[in-house]
């Protein structure tokens, strides 16, 4: 009866959901279709700031096959404001943000009037006879210059600026006052980094379907979020939120791009409610990349103030961050998820961070990849291969001597947050060992004395980061509108099998796979035995949904406490079935045992008694299914040690990554081979925004890299083969003792491999290069031309984009 | 990303391509592998009211031995080119290019001869076709004319083939026993080429004794570097020399400004991927 079972936490099983995703078997949103159903396409701005002085929508009214057209006029009374949650400061500044602009447009590509017609074709073919005329107003871009309000975005606030958040350790009794250690530091490194723009660039394209048909209003959404969803669907709408059910089906990736309340799904319900038909909405590649939202976009200047040794003694962080055009649910709080990570792993005694949010007549940013967090470990990471070059020192030991020792967690940082645990020291030992650390660096001398047209240089970053969001009283006391908590049930049937109910909302992490794990272990039944359910507000009525890295470490935390109902509920039951007492009972591999005997019980056995309920305690409801909400009291922090080498051609500027060597320590691991995939793909966005991607607008805000031929998504033969390792410190604040992983290969990967860059080129004299660095980039600063960007703005490069508008190919 | 409505023809010979084209007037475009002109479409950047599709006319696909040349048919697939006998053999510099062309996906729907008639001038097939100094051979209502290279590429997509007119096949001239190389160089590898450099010699006792090296990118249309293949003729195939001789690469060049790179770049990158494509073509 007691056979041993291998435990199901550890083991690289395959998804369990790759079968109906690989082989398309999976319904995704804009497979739905419906009886009746109509289809929505969206007019968008061609100007980045212009009054809207007229709209004629006659001539397209009289198209074959459309409904109804809508502009902002038609929807302005009940079209609300589309939702910012996250309200930093109290003075904070904000606009209005109607789903469809009403008389003024603030960015190319914001949607101005939409076609409802009986076939999408239909639909595309009305908008082109839309006419709209522009009285055209002054484009704010470049956000150094915005600051200035010399032209404004928004009139009406009187500036550019939406806020100033200001963290300072003097004051929050953290640590000691900056400017002091800067006054009194014997080196100072001061830099200026441009986090450029991105666009996340998830597989599957946005898509809504609403059906008004039913007694509710059902809103099947590509999205990361349908209990926000709903919520603030409800809100903006003003439709009862009892009215409202929210299904987001398989959804292909999201990367915090799918984080949103987007105009798109409040037009689609509004269109619906009022034509009393299902509409559909699907976006195509190039809508997607100029109107859903963007991220990163931050000036970086910053001060590091260090002894001649090489320990670290204050850090000031100044950034302007681009909101973009209008605040998006959390756009304000984006680069304040930052502030607490620029010290990083590092002792600093004094740390002052200030954010500036500005306004620009751009797409509005949101969270990307990491949110905040990649933004402040490139600026950090990159500053310590400056001290160290300052100093002649090596990357590593300038590292090992500022950050925190491994017999001194839990640590409280200059920031005000405590790490539960961590070993930067042994994930630099096995990342050093695995990268042939030493070989390498004797290799770059050896290319160096002989002046060899490539080049070979090695990068280091030595990431945190905080995830797993968040404890509610901390969101609160950062003005977040909502908790961090998760929801989840778990529901035992008559038969033996499993539900589990899961309100973290995946889309493409493997909820399903890692929970089964989880409950297989914890109840003891087979990982096939096991359903998880979620995604639909009807079937998972609870929750706050997936990004942040918290599906884990909060999401899995609440299943774990409903298990633990399940297994209480059961245990009471099982001794009355058994008639002992509950003290005696032991659970171990789904039995429950009398101790000292061989009489024992299942706990599928128990579903089944309880089902019939023929035999209960007194008092006792005959259900085992149990519910559980979790809050978990800290940040989880994941670290690790990630070393890059890359071969620079100094003829022309190419750059090759030779070899990628990550450990990272992430607690304990719930499935290694569902890890190991989210570090891959980490990695790459993380070098991608190194060396490929960038959102490009020209001088009149339109945006250049408006298809994949000209914003370059690097693909597997563009990537070198990731050498991963894992060290394990659990994590101390849940009993999983895991911690997140899924922005950490973004955080960590980008700083790495510009280091390397530069490490290669330092010595002709190279000490940065603006992110991405392109070919041309690389070159001219190898040249000596200058850090800056060579003169190269507002074009995209070849490809479609050289395609002549007027007339197409010939 | 629904292309206007369109009419949609498909014939099945040349001359019944050729007349529907004639009669459609302006407004049609012929359809190859539709690799260029779909996009288009799907982004009205364009809205023919006809397209003709050559996809289904036998006597355009396929490559054959013409005696002192390769006759490729202009609707043979950059896979079917890729795998030839004839064109590894005899035209060793197409089959390299045609291999850096975007992904496999691409080359099993893209055309030899709709790449051509497409002419972006960062195609990659462009300069090796000038570089061998290819013949097209095009079909009006007026019967047949052949178009050497140097003429068929006119400006920026722009090619000499009149409004009624189809590019049927592309005579290559042998090049049996010629080294080559193609250097692309691109940013990610579905990219198109910032530069590309097509070079292909033939060497003699140590010397090139020709050499023929056409440039991507570097104009509006594709050029020859004749500067560079004046300085290498008959002199001993060296590392020296090549690279001596690769400095002439920019001469005459006129390239775009572009997200990638500026003309100043651009005519850098032309010197020094000159240098490497004669250096793998000569297996220095």
């Amino acid at each position: 009866m007691t056979a041993t079972v291998e435990p199901e936490v550890g083991r690289s099983r395959l998804r369990k959901e790759d079968a109906r995703l690989i082989t398309g078997r999976t319904r995704w949103t804009d497979n739905l279709t419906l009886p009746g159903l109509l289809h929505v396409a969206f007019l968008r701005s061609t100007s980045a700031h212009a009054r809207i002085a007229s709209i004629d929508t006659s001539a397209a009214k009289t198209k074959p096959g459309v409904i109804a057209i809508l502009t902002g006029a038609d929807l302005a009374e009940e079209q609300g404001s589309l939702p910012c949650a996250w309200p930093i400061t109290e003075d904070m500044k904000a606009p209005p943000a109607p789903s469809l602009a009403v008389d003024t447009v603030n960015f190319a590509g914001e949607a101005i009037a939409v076609v409802i017609a009986r076939s999408k074709a239909e639909a595309h073919d009305a908008l082109e006879v839309i006419d709209v005329d522009y009285d055209e107003l002054p484009v704010v871009l470049d956000l150094a210059t915005a600051i200035d309000d010399a032209d404004l975005v928004h009139p009406d606030l009187g500036t550019n600026k939406s806020a100033l958040w200001v963290f300072d350790s003097a004051e929050a009794g953290t640590g000691s006052d900056v400017e002091e250690a800067i006054a009194g530091a014997e080196v100072l490194i001061e830099r200026t980094f441009r986090q450029q723009r991105l666009i996340p660039s998830f597989m599957e394209p946005r898509s809504v379907v609403v059906d008004p048909t039913g007694e509710q209003l059902t809103v099947w959404s590509s999205t990361q979020i349908p209990h926000i969803l709903r919520l603030m669907l409800a809100l903006t709408t003003n439709t009862p939120e009892h009215k409202i059910r929210v299904i987001a089906p398989d959804v292909g990736g999201g990367f915090g791009g799918k984080l949103q309340v987007t105009p798109e799904e409040v037009v689609c319900l509004l269109a619906a409610k009022r034509l009393g038909k299902p509409v559909k909405w699907t976006e195509s590649r190039s809508e997607s990349l100029v109107s859903a939202h963007h991220g990163r976009d931050q000036l970086q200047k910053l001060t590091l103030a260090a002894r001649r040794d090489g320990t670290v003694t204050g850090l000031k962080v100044e950034l302007l961050a681009d909101m973009g055009a209008y605040l998006r649910l959390v756009t304000p709080g984006v680069p304040i998820l930052g502030a607490f990570m620029f010290n990083a792993i590092y002792k600093f005694p004094a740390y002052r961070f200030a954010c500036t949010n500005v306004f620009t007549n751009k797409t509005p940013t949101d969270a990307y990849r990491g949110a905040g967090r990649p933004e402040a470990t490139f600026a950090i990471e990159r500053l310590m291969d400056e001290l160290a070059a300052e100093l002649d020192m090596d990357p590593i030991a300038v590292r090992e001597q500022n950050w925190i020792k491994n017999d001194e967690f839990p640590f409280t940082t200059v920031a005000g947050m405590t790490y539960d645990s961590g070993d930067y020291e042994a994930a630099t030992a096995r990342a050093k060992e695995l990268f042939d650390y030493d070989g390498l660096r004797a290799e770059q001398q050896e290319r160096r004395r002989r002046g060899d047209v490539v080049q070979l240089g090695i990068g280091t970053s030595t990431f945190t980061e905080m995830c797993g969001l968040a404890p509610s009283r901390v969101l609160g006391s950062l003005a977040y509108g909502a908790g961090g908590w998760e929801h989840a049930a778990i529901r035992m049937l008559p038969s033996g099998k499993v539900e589990v109910v899961t309100g973290s909302s995946p889309h493409g992490q493997g909820h399903e796979t890692a929970w089964s794990q989880i409950v297989a272990d914890q109840l003891g039944v087979p990982f096939d035995h096991i359903e998880v359910l979620h995604g639909d507000t009807q079937i998972s009525p609870r929750g706050l949904d997936t990004y942040g890295s918290r599906s884990l470490t909060v999401g899995a935390m609440a299943v774990l406490k409903a298990g633990e109902k399940v297994i209480a509920k059961a245990r009471k039951i099982a001794a009355h079935l058994m008639e002992c007492a509950e003290d005696d009972l032991q659970f171990a591999g789904g039995q429950f045992t009398v101790r000292g005997t061989d009489k024992s019980t299942g706990i599928t056995d128990v579903a089944l008694a309880v089902f019939a309920a023929h035999d209960l305690p007194d008092g006792i409801e005959p259900s085992l299914d149990a519910e559980a909400t979790f809050d978990p009291e800290n940040f989880s922090f994941p670290h690790g040690t990630h070393l890059c080498a890359t071969e620079v051609d100094t003829e022309t500027g190419h750059v090759k990554i030779r070899k990628y060597v990550c450990v990272d320590d992430i607690g304990k691991v719930i499935n290694p081979m569902i890890v190991d995939g989210q570090v891959h793909g980490g990695l790459a966005q993380g070098l991608a925004q190194a060396l490929y991607e960038e959102a490009i607008h020209d001088e009149t805000g339109t945006l250049t890299t408006g298809t994949f031929a000209d914003y370059l998504v690097p693909s597997a033969v563009d990537l070198p083969s990731f050498v991963t390792d894992r060290t394990v410190s659990p994590s101390t604040t849940n009993a999983l003792g895991v911690k997140g992983v899924g922005e950490a290969g973004t955080i960590a990967s980008t700083p790495a491999v510009v280091n390397a860059v530069i490490d290669a080129v330092r010595h002709l004299g190279v000490r940065d290069i603006p992110m991405p660095c392109t070919p041309m980039r690389v070159w001219s600063a190898i040249q000596g031309a200058s850090t800056a960007e060579s003169g190269i703005r507002g074009e995209a490069g070849g490809g479609l984009g050289s395609i002549d508008t007027a007339g197409g190919s010939r | 990303m629904i292309p206007a409505a369109f009419d949609y023809v498909a014939p099945t010979t040349v001359d019944s391509a050729v007349r529907a084209l004639a009669e459609a007037g302006d407004e049609a475009k012929v359809i190859a592998g539709g690799q260029s002109l779909l996009p288009v479409l799907r982004m009205r950047l364009a809205a023919p009211t006809k397209l003709i599709d050559l996809g289904r006319i036998p006597e355009m696909r396929g490559v054959r031995d013409g005696g002192d040349h390769l006759v490729i048919g202009a609707m043979t697939t950059h896979y079917d080119v890729q795998r030839d006998p004839l064109v590894a053999e005899h035209a060793e510099l197409i089959k390299l290019a045609t291999d850096t062309v975007a992904d496999p996906q691409v080359r099993h729907r893209g055309t030899f001869g709709g790449s051509l008639a497409h002419a972006d001038p960062a195609g990659d097939l462009l300069a090796p076709a000038l570089a061998l100094d290819a013949r097209f051979i095009v079909s009006g209502m007026d019967g047949r004319r052949t178009v050497s290279a140097a003429d068929f590429f006119v400006d920026f997509f722009t090619t000499a083939l009149h409004q009624a007119e189809i590019l049927v096949e592309v005579h290559v001239p042998k090049h049996t026993g010629w080294t080559a190389h193609y250097e692309k160089f691109q940013r990610v590898a579905q990219a198109w080429s910032i530069v590309g450099v097509a070079a292909t010699v033939r060497a003699e006792a140590g010397k090139i004794a020709e050499a023929r090296i056409a440039l991507t990118n570097m104009a509006s249309v594709p050029i020859r570097a004749t500067a560079v293949e004046d300085a290498l003729i008959g002199k001993q195939a060296t590392a020296e020399n090549i690279k001596s001789a690769a400095e002439h690469a920019a001469e005459g060049t006129s390239p775009t400004t572009d997200g990638n790179a500026d003309p100043a770049y651009r005519q850098h990158l032309a010197r020094v991927l000159t240098s490497r494509a004669l250096t793998a073509a000569a297996g220095v």
